[in-house]
């Protein structure tokens, strides 16, 4: 009965014979993997699972890629009319697993409690890239997510039941799995009926209409996370509790200084310790495994390491100027060819630098992976439980690593601690491979503090910005420029790209290197690392896609070699640029003695934009009047508000916030006492988990804004624990907050998590200059740089 | 040298170099996920235990000095079939995100409000000084806090 329909689904969308057999294989082998492995569908208890998963079902992991564009790769049905979704979007605190289960309860009309997820496994989900850049919410309720074969398999499940009951389809209405005649609810069928335990093999409709969110009942509801009683309770296993049978402890051994290279490795050194001490060297990388965690650890401090010298570093204290010297790789966002002009008939310039230094992911655990590496060439096999962002890069670029196919190679996202970007998770899951590959037994890493931060992430890069802007008499703005420069040096590990990491580069894998050039101009708009600022109309080949209105710019970013490791850290570029246009816009504002937010006004024109900005100073009660407040005295404790605005990358999520802070003009010290966040990402999935975004965003935006820049000696890194790196901590006053959430049902789902912390350190340097008339233009506002500030300040009003 | 000491009210005897920081035997001997590693250094709290009821940094603290002590993990509070008060205010209030920092503000949170029913949020937040949150739930850990002393003074 159940399949014999099925043709009828197919007459929009035809099965090429390839794509059946790729699913015919892909579907099979994981079926087959289900039902030996039931332990897997039962929630996160990873323990059981992972007795099944071990060396000798490593066969089981060489499936085929799961294709995207198939229903059974995202979705089945059982029996007992209980529902698994699979998805490649992972979580990582930020909540999106709780979004999916609603998105599948929502479109599918079934309970929350009916839901089983599995999501990140190479081996038994849809290839969905990366889970980073703001990028969860509009791929799955995008035209190749979860969202669209959720509504293929309901139009499918529905047709179904028509030739079951006998009714048109458009007489017939669902509830809880369970399809019935509207009329006569008696007369009804169950999704398990229908096709329970067996495929749809159906493509995925792309005309197949997803539910409308205004007809959302359980997506916008504040569903709890699903996962956070088990965190609480300690029952929650994250990646660093990954436990095989034979599973043995390593720990690296990384350089003492930054370039150095292994001479000799002195093996003797720890033959007289206890766990069986195993030594580890491929090339640069060297780590040692021993039966527990505790001995491999002395064994690191043990063993004896003749390294090379390293390479001198250039000076911290003039590495902003050292940016500028370098050869660069060049690239516009926008260049209009009227900017000269513009600035010679301009009745005013401004002009400022701003500079952010690299940052931290920092992430509170350091990570760790467990690898299961079983021989190398053409048979050997590898499965690691690793936190990654990207299972499916980790796969291909371990499998070049290892030197075994890439068929052979199952990567298993486990969560660990929050990452934010590109911490330590793929590194230490290439120390977890080399280690095991090198034992020939599973072999688990934790990185030691040290090693995470000196030698484990990739660091999010410094920047340094030069604006200028020319106003017209009325105090407009006619012309804009910006030129930064910042720098790279790797970033995720790819498939022929191992080095862009630390472990990759020190077994031997090359780092690809900064080719400078470019320069050319721009064929389309993309303000994907928000270069350009707010009030840009980002005009390009006579298309302006900005959301201001200044249509003469020129924005040049220069990127040259770093000589550290970088990599995305949340909202990675844009919070630099936005910390930069945002200060601008409040500097320029100022000069023509105007309120900072109706000065911005004047310079909108997206909608959005205008909203939340009008949003957000609504409910902070914004006091109208220009910058810096009037009759604050010039020393003890005075207060000021600030404001920034952005939409992130161009075209994913809107955000603005109001700051109120207190500044200690006798000490340095700015304290944050109150924010308000606006924000606009379109439907909201889960108003809670939403507001738990903005509100650690803007928390850890003000730690990046006070606190953080990673520092080095002529050497080596010297930020290698939470002293020498220091961050927001318990024990100091918290701000009070206020988030305004602009519900639009009407518009399609945009990023939500990087929105906030976008703007926070704009708003604070322009709640400083408000309180102070000081203008700080470099992060992290310690109290020496507010010092250094109030003391110019009459140099720099104006 | 085997150490005898109880974990959660139940007694337990390992053999380890009494050197060893007693995080690696709850995370590895025992097999308890409660507890984390965080920076190894006492720095942030993530490892936090109870002590004979006395918050301490489990990722410095040598077996030699736990011998005969009753250690409890956020584990011996409750489970989530049956949570302690204080995880049923941290899941009420969804205080946390990755949550891997959890046992810091807990477990200081709870003893700090159990000897001190009557403490207001800024001494509450005192308790607390020097944690480290990096996903910066604060807020919510906070409240449910605030939410736990309301329950311990009912």
């Amino acid at each position: 009965m159940k399949r014999t329909h099925g043709t009828r689904f197919f007459t929009t969308a035809e099965i090429t014979n390839d794509a059946r057999l790729a699913l015919e294989r892909a579907g099979f082998s994981r079926r087959d993997f289900l039902k030996g492995t039931g332990a897997l569908v039962v929630g996160f208890s990873i323990a059981g699972r992972l007795d099944k998963l071990g060396a000798s079902n490593a066969a089981l992991a060489a499936t085929l890629d799961v294709p995207l564009n198939q229903v059974d790769s995202w979705i089945a049905i059982a029996q007992d009319e209980s529902v698994t979704g699979y998805t490649g979007k992972c979580e990582f605190g930020q909540g999106f697993r709780t979004v999916q289960y609603q998105l599948i309860a929502d479109e599918l009309y079934v309970p929350l409690e009916r839901i089983t997820l599995v999501v990140c496994d190479t081996a038994i989900t849809p290839d969905q890239g990366t889970t980073s850049g703001s990028q969860s919410h509009p791929t799955e309720f995008g035209p190749n997510g979860l969202r669209q074969a959720l509504a293929t398999a309901r139009e499918a499940l529905f047709a179904m039941a028509s030739d079951e009951l006998g009714v048109p389809v458009d007489q017939l209405s669902v509830r809880d799995g369970v399809i019935f005649v509207t009329a006569d609810p008696s007369q009804q069928v169950t999704y398990g009926q229908l096709i329970g335990g067996e495929r749809f093999n159906l493509m995925v409709n792309a005309d197949a209409v997803p539910k409308d969110p205004s007809q959302y009942t359980v997506l916008g509801t504040s569903v709890p996370r699903y996962e956070i009683p088990a965190k609480m309770t300690g029952e929650f296993q994250y990646v660093q509790h990954v436990r095989l049978p034979d599973m043995l402890h390593g720990k690296v051994v990384r350089p003492p200084v930054v370039g150095a290279t292994v001479i000799d490795v002195d093996e003797h050194s720890v033959e007289h310790l206890p766990g069986n001490v195993r030594v580890v060297r491929v090339n640069d990388f060297v780590g040692v495994v021993a039966d527990k965690e505790w001995q491999a650890l002395q064994a690191a401090m043990v063993l004896q390491v003749t390294w090379s010298e390293g390479v001198a570093l250039p000076p911290r204290a003039d590495f902003y100027n050292y940016l500028r010297q370098q050869p660069s790789r060049d690239s516009y966002t926008v260049l209009n060819d009227d900017v000269d002009q513009r600035f010679a008939e301009a009745a005013s310039i401004v002009a400022a630098t701003y500079l952010s230094p690299y940052q931290m992911h920092g992430s509170i655990g350091s990570s760790g992976a467990v690898a299961d590496v079983q021989g190398s060439g053409p048979n050997g096999t590898a499965t690691i439980w690793s936190a990654t962002q990207g299972v499916y890069p980790q796969r291909d670029s371990v499998a070049l690593l290892l030197g075994i196919p890439r068929e052979n190679v199952r990567v298993i996202f486990v969560e660990g601690s929050g990452c934010y970007g590109l911490n330590g998770a793929d590194t230490v899951s290439f120390d977890a491979a080399l280690l095991s590959q090198a034992v020939g037994q599973p072999v688990r890493v934790q990185l030691t503090r040290k090693d995470e931060m000196a030698w484990g992430e990739n660091y999010g890069p410094p920047y340094s910005i030069d604006l200028r802007a020319g106003l017209n008499q009325a105090g407009d703005i006619i012309v804009w420029e910006y030129e930064g420069w910042t720098d790279t040096k790797g970033n995720r590990p790819t498939a022929t790209t191992p080095g862009n990491i630390i472990t990759g580069a020190l077994a031997g894998f090359p780092t690809p290197p900064l080719v400078p050039g470019g320069g050319d101009p721009p064929t389309s708009y993309s303000n994907n690392g928000n270069a350009d600022s707010s009030y840009g109309a980002g005009c390009v080949r006579g298309t302006c896609g900005g959301t201001g209105t200044v249509s003469s710019e020129r924005i040049l970013t220069h990127t040259i070699q770093s000589p550290f490791f970088t990599g995305p850290l949340r909202a990675p570029g844009r919070l630099q640029n936005t910390f930069a246009n945002e200060s601008f816009i409040d500097e320029i504002a100022a000069s023509v003695q105007a309120d900072p937010i109706q000065y911005r006004l004047r310079h909108l024109s997206d909608p959005r934009l205008i909203d939340v900005l009008n949003a957000a100073a609504n409910a902070a009660n914004w006091d109208t009047r220009p910058s810096p407040k009037p009759g604050n005295p010039p020393t003890g404790i005075v207060t000021g508000r600030g404001v920034a605005c952005v939409l992130y990358e161009g075209n994913n999520g809107y955000s603005a916030m109001v700051i109120e802070v207190e500044v200690n003009q006798d000490n340095g010290q700015v304290t944050v006492t109150r924010v308000v966040t606006s924000q606009d990402s379109g439907p909201v999935s889960n108003p809670d988990g939403l507001r738990n975004q903005m509100e650690g965003g803007t928390l850890q935006g003000i730690s990046r804004a006070l606190r953080e820049e990673v520092n080095w000696d002529d050497q080596k890194i010297t930020s290698i624990d939470w002293m020498s790196y220091p961050v927001i901590r318990f024990g100091g006053r918290l701000p009070s907050m206020d988030t305004v959430l602009i519900n639009r049902l009407d518009r399609l789902q945009m990023g939500a998590g990087e929105c906030s912390i976008t703007v926070v350190a704009g708003a604070i340097a322009n709640a400083i200059f408000d309180a102070t008339g000081a203008r700080v233009r470099e992060l992290p506002f310690t109290p020496e740089r507010v010092l250094a500030a109030l003391a110019e300040r009459g140099q720099i009003r104006k | 040298m085997p150490i005898t000491f109880s974990v959660n009210g139940e007694s337990r005897t390992v053999d380890v170099d009494p050197a060893t920081f007693l995080l690696y035997v709850l995370m590895e001997d025992l097999q308890l996920n409660g507890p984390k590693f965080g920076c190894g250094a006492a720095q942030c709290g993530a490892c936090t235990v109870l002590v004979d009821g006395v918050p301490i940094r489990s990722c410095r603290r040598p077996m030699s000095t736990v011998s005969g002590r009753e250690v409890t993990t956020i584990e011996g509070l409750g489970t989530t079939e049956n949570p302690h008060p204080i995880q049923t205010a941290f899941i009420e209030e969804q205080a946390g995100q990755c949550a891997f920092c959890i046992s810091g503000p807990m477990l200081y949170g709870k003893v700090f409000i159990d000897q001190n029913p009557g403490a207001t949020e800024d001494q509450i937040i005192q308790a607390l000084n020097g944690l480290i949150c990096r996903c910066y739930s604060h807020l919510r850990m906070v409240r449910a806090l605030v939410r736990y002393a309301q329950e311990v003074r009912r």
